[in-house]
């Protein structure tokens, strides 16, 4: 551990070109939305740093995290994981087990005091001393809470470490809470989805590499690059939506045009993610472009936002192509009260709504 | 004297669990303990749901065999309220389904279990060009030549020297229990880097039907994927080339690397044929040619005793037949922990046992894991590709024998070493070619319906709960990567009732039951000799070989939905 090598140097190792390696700089700066200008910044960036040790716990989980992660395609994860970072410590691809495995948490909290990221799929219940989770003996609670003192910044993976997920659903059995519930004095970014966009997550760390801080985040610690707007300010089925076309049944016409998946329940309308822009598997589609409504899976309690083919509160639709149609709600069916926000379809109301009109509801 | 070793975690899994080994004075594994460590409890939380959403609570449980769950939910929810979907609909199911089991078993041999075979630092000293010549006799890959392996080999000794281990930090390398070359280890670590990349190509075709993944979309009644080959907003060609090619080149990726491999290194650990375990297995089939759940390309039955000759017919209605034990599982019974109760009766009222937290050992004596122990007619049984392959060479379904009896020519051996840990590592390569076959098998059943004019992938008829009986049952089953899966619904007044789900890794990694008798991981580490119990390698590799997923095994849901009572730490 004592030998700390650049990206740079790692690249020019592998035979990489330095025309390559400038090419790879300009092609994060795409994924990430930069402006060209950046680029002798990651330049820089990626021949000076050392590759930071990132410690990858997992919770209560499904691992889907974990698997979004290695379907990245820029960069790919063998590069993010051998080149980009060191990965010291992860349940699903370290070699070690058991005491040779957690040996090599104990070390790197030492040797790299402050300066590793902890990253953290899945959640801890705290419920019954935090029996419902055990790791090596111990609590995966009082796991988290030593792994994180040492820790630079934390990033919670998914919607489980962000606000919960699935076990946290009513009536959360087993206490799951996210972990800026636990971890009070770290810097936190929410990465929320179940699971997150590929992209997004190998963007937020290379985000971090490449500027040497985090992303700019919400007021729900989302970084805002991801998770700026809401699918439906980007859904390519938008003008039917303004133009009134619905899809009514899976089986219509209207469904084989594509028209707007609203009166099937899409969540769309408020739900925070870049499915519509940067899409899923290499772009290759995302759920409304499958001809499914989008269930809100990085909104916090979307478990329990209401049933999922069950549309978004009544809307008095204007058939129009003005754009103005006002939509007066923000949750579902009955169980709207409380949570009504304004929202107004058109982009340039939207930027000002911005995620602060979101329900900070844990859940 | 004996001593204990503990294993915990055990990584290259999904999920968390535990093993705890007792050694004999010659460091053999006399008696072996698998513990799940973690509980979720979706049981209550699915309670009073709307039907038509399980599938999505089921689908994450798990994210690794992301999609069996949801499609077992659906069939379950349909089962119970009568639907009918369009054939397109189980065509394509079907397809995202056996694409997933592809996969995963690429995914599970190179990123999950290979480490346990391959010694990534040996590699450091291979020859390149004799690396290439060996790669070169092994396949046509076209990724073979000596530059190639030399700047492979470049990189892995620049990144070793960096002192930045990674993934691969402080691991068994260089332990005796390692067999293979240098030469083969340096192409084994090109697979695995290559396999990493060209994984998330396979499960594109789960974006194009499902819109992504992991977790794609399902929805009862069909599929809501529209297809219409001449409409700039559905399914047409340009997604059907995709899906395609995908599958063609899955085929050579499975045929030019994953086989090849797999007998390669294989044929270094032929005396290591420990790891047999139980005997008895168990499948309920999967993938339907027709709306009859029982019409599927894979078979059902179960095999008792190694016997092949006698294929033992399943019901999963059957209150006799699938049943959960709790004797030594961190929950009650109201009947009394002796009990064994079918789904449609069972009960989860986790109680916490164990000792306090931090702990060194477990209780092995008492209970010891959150999961339960299912059990087929009293029996336990191993599930998984291993037994579905001996299913369909007992059944002489002709692929599999061929397959089976080329792999087993090739390593020259009998058939008794389908038996063991290799065995289990060989038959889930062996399905993998199987399964690559049927990508293109369903993708040619679309294409001719398409081509018929048949576009409906959905059924409205059923999708308005008004419509549903006011309270009705059913189940729904598949066989995941990992075995058998089964899911009970009871629907009252559109909402759910119960939901019930038995899982493969709790078959196979489940604890002793009432008669003390062992699960499926914990008879296969029994008498498997341990170069050095300090660092089990002969543990990761037996227990890898069953390709653990213990966030499935550990979600067990209760038919009952009784109330979760408070844990009392003793
Ligand atoms: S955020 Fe949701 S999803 Fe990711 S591990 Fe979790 S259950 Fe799976
Ligand atoms: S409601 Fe959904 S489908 Fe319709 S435009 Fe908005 S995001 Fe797209």
């Amino acid at each position: 551990m004592k030998k700390i090598e650049t990206f740079a140097g790692v690249f020019k190792a592998r035979g990489v070109e330095r025309r390559d390696f400038l090419k790879f700089c300009s092609l994060i700066s795409v994924s990430l939305g930069l402006a060209p200008a950046l680029v002798p910044r990651i330049v820089h960036a990626m021949e000076h740093k050392p590759r930071i040790p990132v410690l990858w716990l997992h919770g209560l989980e499904c691992t889907c995290c974990t698997e979004s992660f290695i379907r990245s395609s820029h960069p790919i994860a063998a590069d993010m994981i051998l080149n980009m970072i060191s990965l010291d410590y992860d349940d699903t691809l370290n070699a070690a087990a058991g005491h040779q495995f957690e040996e090599i948490r104990k070390q790197i909290m030492e040797e790299y005091k402050g300066k590793y990221i902890l990253a953290v799929e899945g959640n801890a219940p705290l419920k019954d001393n935090g029996v419902y989770c055990m790791v090596g003996g111990q609590s995966f609670t009082s796991m988290l809470k030593e792994t994180a003192e040492n820790a630079m910044a934390v990033i919670s993976w998914g919607s489980c470490a962000s606000f919960g997920c699935v076990q946290n659903a009513k009536p959360n059995p087993t206490g799951a809470v996210p972990i800026h519930k636990i971890i009070k004095n770290k810097p936190i970014v929410n990465v929320p989805g179940c699971p997150p966009i590929a992209e997004v997550m190998t963007g937020v760390i290379t985000h971090l590499l490449t500027f040497g801080k985090l992303p700019e985040l919400d007021r729900l610690n989302r970084p805002k690059a991801f998770y700026g707007t809401r699918i439906h300010d980007k859904c390519y089925r938008r003008p039917f939506f303004d133009a009134g076309m619905f899809v009514e049944n899976f089986d219509d016409e209207g469904t084989r045009k594509g028209w707007c998946l609203y009166k099937m329940g899409c969540k769309g309308p408020t739900t925070y993610n870049s499915c519509s822009t940067i899409m899923w598997n290499e772009g290759t589609s995302f759920p409304i472009k499958s001809g499914h409504p989008c269930i809100g899976c990085s909104e916090p309690g979307f478990w329990d936002n209401g049933p999922f083919y069950t549309r978004l509160a009544e809307v008095p639709f204007v058939a129009s192509d003005s754009g103005a149609d006002k939509v007066g709600m923000y949750a579902v069916g009955a169980a709207a009260a409380g949570m009504a926000v304004h929202a107004v379809g058109t982009a340039i109301k939207k930027a000002k709504n911005d995620s602060d009109s979101n329900p900070t509801q844990e859940g | 004297m004996s001593k204990r070793i503990v294993v915990d975690p055990i990584t290259r899994i999904e999920g968390h669990l535990r093993i705890e080994a007792v050694l004999d004075e010659n460091n053999v594994i006399k008696d072996a303990y698998s513990s799940g460590t973690m509980w979720r409890g979706l049981e209550l939380i699915l309670k009073g749901r709307d039907p038509r959403d399980a599938w999505a609570f089921t689908q994450r449980i798990c994210g690794v065999c992301t999609t069996v769950h949801a499609l077992t939910s659906v069939r379950c929810v349909e089962d119970a309220i009568g639907a009918q979907i369009p054939p397109n609909a189980r065509i394509i199911r079907n397809l995202i389904d056996v694409t997933q089991h592809t996969q995963d078993h690429l995914v599970h041999f190179y990123h999950l279990h290979a480490l346990d075979w391959v010694d990534v630092v040996s590699a450091l000293s291979a020859d390149p060009k004799e690396t290439s010549r060996i790669a070169q006799s092994l396949s046509a890959w076209p990724k073979s030549s000596p530059g190639y392996f030399k700047e492979l080999q470049t990189r892995l000794t620049k990144f070793v020297e960096s002192g930045q281990l990674g993934i691969f930090s402080n691991a068994y390398w260089g332990h005796k229990a390692y067999k293979l070359p240098a030469e083969v280890n340096l192409i084994a670590v090109a697979h695995y880097l290559e396999a990493l990349d060209f994984q998330k190509e396979i499960v594109k075709i789960h974006a194009v039907f499902g819109g992504k993944n992991p977790h794609p979309n399902y929805t009862i009644g069909g599929m809501t994927c529209a297809i219409d080959p001449n409409s700039d907003n559905a399914i047409n060609i340009q997604q059907l080339n995709m899906v395609k090619k995908i599958i063609d080149d899955t085929a050579t990726f499975i045929d030019q690397v994953y086989i090849p491999d797999l007998i390669a290194i294989a044929g270094y650990y032929k005396g290591w044929l420990h790891g047999e375990g139980l005997g008895n297995y168990l499948s309920y089939g999967n993938f339907p040619q027709t709306a009859d759940p029982a019409s599927g390309l894979w078979p059902s039955g179960a095999i008792l005793g190694k016997d092949l000759a006698t294929i033992h017919e399943i019901d999963l209605a059957d209150m006799g037949q699938v049943q959960e034990e709790i004797a030594r599982s961190w929950y009650t019974y109201s009947k009394g922990d002796q009990a064994a109760l079918h789904p449609w009766e069972g009960e989860t009222n986790p109680k916490y046992v164990g000792p306090d937290l931090p702990y060194e050992y477990l209780d092995t004596d008492h209970k010891y894991s959150w999961l339960k122990a299912p059990r087929w007619k009293g029996n336990p049984m191993e599930v998984g590709p291993l037994a579905r392959v001996l299913l369909q060479y007992a059944k002489q379904e002709p692929m599999i024998v061929d397959t089976v009896n080329g792999v087993l020519g090739a390593l020259d051996v009998g058939p008794e070493a389908l038996f063991s840990t290799l065995g289990r590592t060989a038959a889930r390569g062996i399905e993998c070619k199987q399964t690559a076959g049927f990508m293109s098998k369903f993708y040619n059943q679309l294409i001719d319906n398409i081509k018929a004019g048949d576009y409906q992938v959905f059924n409205n008829d059923l999708w308005d709960p008004e419509r549903w009986p006011k309270e009705c049952k059913g189940f729904g089953y598949t066989e995941a990567p990992r075995g058998a899966l089964a899911h009970w619904i009871h629907i009252k007044d559109k909402k759910i009732l119960d939901y019930q789900i038995v899982v493969p890794s709790t078959w196979n990694a489940s604890p002793r039951d009432g008669k003390g008798q062992p699960g499926a991981y914990e008879a296969a580490l029994a008498n498997t000799p341990m170069e050095d119990p300090e660092q089990p390698l002969e543990v990761l590799r037996t227990i890898h070989s069953f390709d653990p997923c213990l966030a499935c095994a550990s979600h067990i849901m209760d038919m009952n939905g009784n109330e979760i009572t408070t844990v009392k730490i003793v």
